[in-house]
């Protein structure tokens, strides 16, 4: 490992309190309010009970839940992980037609609220799904061989559609910026297939394979939507307990008691992680992706992209075909009524207002939270923060956390001038951001921390100011890094991530809102108009994506 | 220049004041609630109050955060708390009593609360859906009572959901309840499992219930020709529809004690900042044009006598004469302990 002390070196002072904003914005609007709603759950009248502790810990059912947890989030990320990392191979190291295109829209997934997914697997591989009909009609069978209802498999499948994203672009994004040359050097002294994986490709890759680990290990530990409407009432996590015992039974303590195990348990496994993630400083490079050159590598960027197109976006596609899909054959009338509003109802929302919410929502949502976010990479990156070891995992605590219990915390805290932020708008955008930060920070840090110092300390050597440092040899190393969380902050707000579902919110409609609404509802219309606004949605987060890959080459430059 | 403006953004987000208007009154309610633009709007002209709606979740997540806040009120008049969570808000003194004049156009049988402290809004009745083309190619007689469900002839047919997890799911286990009991052999547990040995599949919320297995709602992949729905769901998939069909493709079975019904109610929240305007608003929501536009929005009865109810309900649907009820002081006392029961004896 490398020396590297910053101290006194290029990063100037006056900035460092900076640094500091995104502490005070997690203290504001995750510690405060969440720190109020369980003393009043766990200490309703001033004295202390943990008696719903108990009831917790000792409890079969919760242990079982506790275990299915575990071991369904182990199987999605080992399975999301080892389906990703050939895709990140192949982005990170070829160019081929299609690329961008095919990365930016891989994070499609990820913004989809799950009844749509749940529908789009279901015309998929459901009984009467595309492929059923076809092999059963094929092969002339009784009843339809695919049978993945209310299975762990189903659940799998889905959480691996959902994160395949997350692990593919931020261990490309990583790998694309590391230097081939050790990698050609043992392959010249006869290093191949396992060798080079386990000794040279692994080793670089960990801070990054380990990053979307952890992401995709949290984000399917607290599977809420997939567990309750693809797993069905007999699989249940430790969120979907507390939204039980929070909602249903308005059992405080032991919702209070279930998330903070849930915390803690998040909490050590960060801090288990961030020991292993600290890395060599290893040589960085701008470019390194390149055609494929014979046969065999053209195959492998083929396959994967078939493999892609097969999870990713044969699912897609059969809710675009679902939208255009009537009793009487292809239609447009779901798209057509819309914008209709035969009921004259204060519900209905101009679908283009919906979509302005949605994207001003996601607008602010992405800048704060590529601000804070890159700010809080910093914070950690920096070697004498010695508390930065145990900052790491506070930065990802509000992942952990289960937002029915968030949600509550807003209530009872954002209450008051000058915070009362409660029924206001804004808390959207800052709900949203708590989500969307820690992909930032995932995303920025280890590009970051590879760094090697020596770089910027020669540029303030020779001359240049703290701000020409940050601008012409931090920036362009971490803009991959940058754009990858943007995406994802983006993403996060679009797809309204749970959170915003349980606070108090004045009539600013957004996308997936208006989808739930319809799909509250019985009725074709309903349901074809629900799927046509999906639609809607992930064109207009296919377009964001595109533009904030343009902005990368346009403005930060490509290096 | 991006760090700015999103320091600005941030700082703009911490210090923006809430902008006092004067007469404004917050309506607290789930995300179902819904009324028309221009009933609304009269409304507002004729008492100068501007209704500002604030939604949160379901109806459970919107009473349980009033509770939570009940000292600083979300907002000044709540609606959506039905019977099965009643008991829940009175016990929290989330309410300040208020007697509408027009509660005499409301039949007894919907006033819960002898203080007044809740005011009916309207009713609807969680039944058994069927889908007719099942029953009519198959030459199957529609089930009458529960007991029916039990029945290998109805094997494999039915779809509920979770009563820990939807309403209509609790509703359903509330009507067997009334219906077995808890006492004896025959309790409603053994009348579970009954179900559980014909098959009946239990889903977590309504839309995965009616649109992905149930097999009558229009264009639907489902499988199964019964599920647990509303009484009104035929009239609004019909209106709903596409082209207006002949005949109705899906119908709703309103046989004695198959159904549990569900009344939803309004209240004036204690220590709202604008009482009256709240009190109107309760007035506004019991007479006639607002009544009369609950079944269309809301896709519920309204409990005003006076109010006509819309053709399409009364065509393709029909309200049970006996559906069954549960003291809402029951339920809140013993709704952890069925659902856990029910848990243990189906999902286990």
């Amino acid at each position: 490992m490398l020396p590297r002390d910053r101290k006194g070196g290029s990063q100037a002072r006056p900035y460092r309190f900076l640094l500091l904003i995104p502490l005070v914005f997690l203290a504001l609007f995750f510690f405060y309010p969440l720190l109020t709603i369980f003393s009043i759950s766990l200490a309703p009248e001033g004295q202390l009970d943990l008696s719903a502790f108990a009831t917790v810990i000792t409890s079969y059912y919760y242990r079982d839940t506790l275990g299915f947890t575990i071991v369904q989030a182990v199987l999605s990320t080992v399975l999301t992980l080892g389906l990703a990392l050939p895709g990140a191979y192949i982005f990170a190291r070829y160019d081929f037609p299609g690329k961008v295109l095919l990365s930016s829209l891989s994070t499609l997934a990820f913004v989809l609220p799950t009844v749509v997914v749940a529908a789009a697997f279901s015309a998929l591989i459901g009984p009467r799904g595309v492929i059923n009909d076809a092999l059963t009609a094929v092969f002339d069978l009784q009843s339809p061989p695919i049978q993945l209802e209310r299975t762990l498999a189903i659940i799998l499948i889905v959480h691996v559609f959902y994160n395949y994203a997350v692990a593919l672009r931020i261990i490309g994004g990583f790998w694309a910026t590391q230097s081939p040359r050790m990698e050609e050097a043992a392959r010249v002294l006869g290093a191949h297939g396992w060798r080079l994986w386990w000794h040279i490709r692994l080793p670089i890759l960990r801070p990054a394979i380990l990053a979307a680990a952890v992401l995709v290990f949290i984000f399917t530990f607290t599977s809420f939507g997939v567990i309750l409407i693809l797993g069905g009432p007999r699989f249940a996590t430790l969120e979907v307990e507390i939204f039980r015992q929070a909602t249903s039974l308005f059992n405080l303590p032991v919702a209070a008691a279930l998330s903070l195990v849930q915390i803690i348990l998040m909490f050590a496994l960060m801090l288990v992680y961030t020991r292993l993630q600290r890395q060599p400083a290893t040589e960085l490079q701008g470019r390194v992706a390149r055609r494929p050159r014979n046969m065999r590598e053209w195959m492998m960027v083929i396959a994967n992209v078939i493999l892609m197109v097969i999870l990713l976006f044969a699912p897609l596609l059969a809710l675009v075909l679902r939208s255009f899909m009537s009793e009487d054959g292809l239609t447009t009338q779901f798209y057509r009524l819309l914008s209709t509003n035969p009921r004259g109802s204060v519900l209905f929302v101009p679908p283009i207002q919906a979509i302005t919410n949605s994207f001003l929502f996601a607008l602010v949502t992405t800048l704060i939270a590529v601000l804070l976010g890159s700010m809080a990479a910093y914070l950690l990156a920096r070697r004498e923060s010695r508390f930065a070891r145990w900052l790491d995992p506070v930065f990802m605590l509000p992942l952990a956390t289960s937002a029915v219990t968030l949600g509550f915390g807003y209530i009872i805290t954002l209450d008051e001038p000058p915070l009362n932020l409660r029924a206001s708008p804004l808390l959207i955008p800052i709900a949203h951001t708590l989500v969307a930060m820690p992909f930032v920070v995932r995303s920025v840090l280890p590009a970051l921390r590879a760094i090697a110092p020596g770089i910027q300390e020669s540029a303030s050597v020779l001359g240049a100011s703290s701000w020409q440092v940050w601008r012409l040899i931090d920036l362009p190393l971490i803009s991959r890094g940058l754009i990858v969380g943007a995406t994802f902050a983006f993403t996060v707000s679009m797809g309204e991530f749970g959170a915003s579902s349980f606070i108090a919110r004045p009539d600013t409609p957004t996308m997936p809102l208006v989808i739930y609404r319809l799909l509250g509802q019985p009725g074709a219309t309903n349901y074809g108009q629900a799927m046509a606004m999906s639609v809607l949605l992930m064109a207009v987060c296919a377009v964001s994506f595109i533009l904030i890959e343009r902005l990368r080459s346009a403005g930060i430059g490509e290096f | 220049m991006l760090r700015r403006m999103a320091i600005f953004i941030l700082l703009f987000l911490i210090v923006m004041p809430v902008t006092a208007q004067e007469n404004v009154l917050t309506l607290v309610t789930h995300d179902s609630f819904n009324v028309n633009e221009d009933v609304l709007a009269q409304f507002e002209d004729e008492t100068g109050i501007t209704v500002q709606i604030l939604r949160s979740g379901d109806a459970g997540t919107m009473l349980n955060q009033s509770i939570l806040s009940k000292e600083n009120p979300l907002g000044d008049v709540m609606f959506g708390v039905d019977n099965t969570f009643l008991s829940r808000a009175l016990d929290n003194d989330l309410f300040a009593p208020y007697e509408s004049p027009l509660l005499e156009n409301v039949p007894d049988e919907f006033k819960l609360d002898a203080e007044n402290r809740v005011t009916p809004i309207d009713y609807g009745d969680v039944c058994l859906n069927y889908d007719v083309s099942y029953f009519e190619e198959n030459n199957l007689a529609l089930p009458e009572s529960l007991e029916d469900l039990t029945d290998p002839a109805y094997k494999s047919l039915l779809v509920v959901e979770n009563p820990a997890t939807s309403s209509p799911g609790l509703a359903f286990l509330l009507a067997t309840i009334q219906a077995f009991g808890e006492e004896g052999e025959n309790n409603y547990l053994s009348y579970w499992a009954s179900l559980v040995e014909n098959d009946v599949l239990v889903v977590d919320d309504w839309s995965t219930a009616y649109y992905a297995e149930f097999s009558g709602s229009t264009g639907s992949e489902g499988t199964r020709p019964l599920v647990v729905s509303y009484a009104s769901s035929p009239p609004v998939e019909v209106y709903f529809m596409e082209t207006p069909p002949e005949s109705a493709p899906t119908g709703s079975i309103v046989a004695d004690n198959t159904c549990f019904r569900q009344i939803e109610f309004a209240g004036v929240l204690a220590n709202a900042k604008n009482p009256e305007a709240a009190q109107k608003f309760i007035d506004f929501m019991l007479d006639v044009p607002f009544q009369e536009d609950v079944p269309l929005q809301m896709f519920v009865y309204p409990v005003n006598s006076e109010a006509a109810i819309p053709e399409i309900f009364t065509t393709y649907s029909a309200i049970p004469e006996k559906s069954a009820t549960v003291d809402p002081a029951e339920i809140n006392a013993k709704r952890e302990e069925w659902i856990q029961a029910w848990t243990e004896t189906v999902l286990r």
